[in-house]
């Protein structure tokens, strides 16, 4: 359904089977479908775990959190049931690359769960797929019915003596169900409230029983790590940063479009090259370079490495790899209303930081916006944001404060124009018609 | 309250993929009101009564999930994201375009019963923006005039 696009300088690792009609599983065999997870089967776990490690795979959902490392922390053994949860509750604006994975290669994801749970020791595997994606759960739960048609999965799969299930799970809508505590409670069947920790998932997830989840983009880099090798997938990437990632280019580009890139590829050649640059003669004024919670660039910092780290360096995230980028005909006091917005909406209510904050944030922002802005209200909606960070459950609150402490800070003036009853500077009708749209 | 044979085979499915009865609540939801149209007080009680829940324990999930309604909808639901991605390419137009042509708000629903006008978050079409989603199917890469031939699509 969504349309794929190339670039010569993608390499394309998770993408490889994209558009070859791997959903059918003769196909995905064809194609060095799951021969990954048999080789596993002759590897011990911890060396499974070692090899992730090794290759320096990080998590692909946002938090960069090393595969390897967070499967090593499962206990080898336990009273309770161990699982394996993948996330695929992909709503981060500005991201749509599990989506395609889930599209066009379905087994892969399979196939990742599996080799997890061989590496931790679980039986029982769920991979959960937002209520949007509906047309990506019926095609999953066919790859599941053919794998377990061919005894793939079920007892005694590749007849290894080991018994192995896996379910797929649907969302109803709701961010913070991305955030793997609220994941593990709407799998249970509640409202996606998040778990304090520690316990980790790890140690106490799924029904109390140690869980590894790992985003769907993660779980489907993991058979080309166990058939390639560690040390290959770690040099396509950046020390620490192994692998490529799937980058989802949107907004004021000549050619948006999801691109697998080595990691560490360069921003700017990310946005003028691959992206074609800004159309109708526009100039690039900012970068959200990892979907709406990641702090927003300037155009001169765009000189960088998109890696987890070097990202980090320049004040903001790589994220979920969703790379939105604005002409200067937009509005930063818009924009940063707009992302307020999303994060009001999506607030559980439960830690009363972010329930509060975000709903005063919105309402300050909108004012502001409309011309009814004080100059107090600057310094406020900073105040405000920073008092919200780390001061709740999940990362919610923080991923609505980071991006607007970062929209004041770089963009402080442009608040200012806003003052006075000043019409917004950037309202002109017609504005938006004017960039071209994809065909 | 009676469901199709395909949801009851579905509903037995579901259930044995979990250890406890009450993981199969969200997906079972969604289910039922693709088929009903809607989470009437009859759905709830039966989804409470099969799952050994309270229908407050019931109401409560609804009220979370952002795609589960309590209240009928037309039969086809128009959802027009204006989040980030859409709205540096044009999300706001549709969604003022979707109110003019159907005379109809956020979360309103046209006399005769046939679109429901929503506006979503991010659906995950960013790079594919601006994006719809009809029910469950999604319209990309949309201009105003790609969504009249869309929405008159579903005139029929």
């Amino acid at each position: 359904m969504a349309s794929l696009v190339s670039h010569p300088d993608e390499v394309k690792v998770v993408s490889r089977r994209f558009g070859q009609g791997a959903t059918n599983i003769d196909r995905y065999l064809e194609l060095d479908g799951y021969k990954a997870v048999q080789k596993a089967f002759a590897m011990e776990p911890d060396a499974i775990i070692n090899e992730v490690k090794n290759s320096g795979l990080r998590g692909r959902g946002g938090a960069g959190f090393s595969t390897g490392m967070k499967w090593s922390f499962v206990p080898k053994q336990s009273a309770k049931p161990k699982y394996v949860l993948c996330n695929g509750d992909e709503s981060e604006p500005g991201t749509c690359k599990d989506r395609l994975i889930f599209e066009h290669d379905p087994h892969a994801v399979i196939e990742g769960v599996m080799i997890a749970a061989l590496a931790v020791g679980s039986q029982t595997g769920y991979i959960y797929i937002r209520g949007e994606y509906r047309y990506l759960s019926i095609i999953m739960q066919k790859a599941l019915a053919d794998a377990y048609a061919r005894g793939f999965l079920g007892k005694n799969i590749f007849g290894s003596g080991r018994d192995l299930d896996i379910y797929w799970h649907g969302g109803a809508g709701a961010y913070e169900v991305g955030e793997e505590s609220a994941l593990m409670e709407s799998l249970e069947g509640k409202r996606g409230i998040p778990r304090i920790r520690p316990p980790f998932p790890a140690v106490v997830g799924l029904w109390g029983g140690p869980t590894v989840i790992n985003n769907a983009e993660t779980l489907a880099s993991v058979p080309h790590i166990i058939l390639g090798g560690a040390e290959w997938y770690a040099k396509v990437g950046t020390p620490k940063n192994g692998g490529t990632r799937l980058f989802c280019l949107s907004g004021n580009l000549e050619k948006p479009g999801v691109y697998e890139l080595p990691m560490g590829y360069n921003l700017r050649k990310m946005i003028y090259e691959v992206g074609g640059g800004i159309p109708n003669g526009r100039e690039l004024k900012a970068v959200v370079p990892g979907g709406s919670s990641t702090p927003v660039l300037l155009p001169e910092e765009i000189d960088i490495s998109m890696d987890f780290d070097s990202v980090a360096k320049a004040g903001s995230m790589l994220g979920s790899g969703g790379v939105v980028v604005l002409d200067d005909t937009n509005c930063i006091v818009k924009f940063a209303l707009r992302t307020m917005k999303f994060y009001r909406h999506e607030s559980c209510g439960w830690c009363i930081p972010c329930r509060e904050g975000t709903d005063w944030l919105e309402k300050t922002l909108t004012r502001f916006h409309a011309g009814g802005g004080l100059k107090k209200d600057i310094d406020n909606i900073q105040y405000l944001s920073e008092n919200m960070l780390g001061r709740t459950f999940c990362p919610l609150g923080d991923a609505a404060a980071m991006p607007t402490i970062a929209f004041v800070k770089k963009f402080r003036k442009e608040f200012e124009d806003h003052l006075e009853g000043r019409p917004c500077p950037f309202e002109r009708a017609g504005a938006v018609e004017q960039l071209p749209v994809l065909a | 309250m009676k469901f199709s044979d395909e949801f009851e085979t579905r509903f037995t499915m579901m259930a044995r993929h979990y250890p406890t009865k009450r993981s199969v609540l969200v997906p079972a939801l969604l289910y039922a009101q693709d088929e009903i149209g809607y989470l009437s007080d009859e759905v709830i009680q039966e989804i409470a009564r099969r799952l050994e829940l309270t229908e407050l324990d019931v109401r409560n999930v609804i009220s979370y999930y952002s795609m589960l309604t309590t209240k009928p909808r037309g039969k086809y639901n128009v959802q027009v994201c204006t989040n980030i991605a859409c709205m540096l390419r044009g999300g706001e137009e549709l969604f003022a375009h979707c109110r003019k042509k159907l005379g109809i708000g956020h979360k309103q629903t046209t006399q005769d019963g046939r679109f429901t006008l929503e506006e979503v978050e991010c659906i995950g079409a960013c790079s594919w923006a601006p994006a719809i989603q009809v029910n469950y199917d999604f319209h990309e890469n949309l201009t105003v005039e790609k969504l009249d031939k869309v929405l008159d699509g579903y005139q029929k």
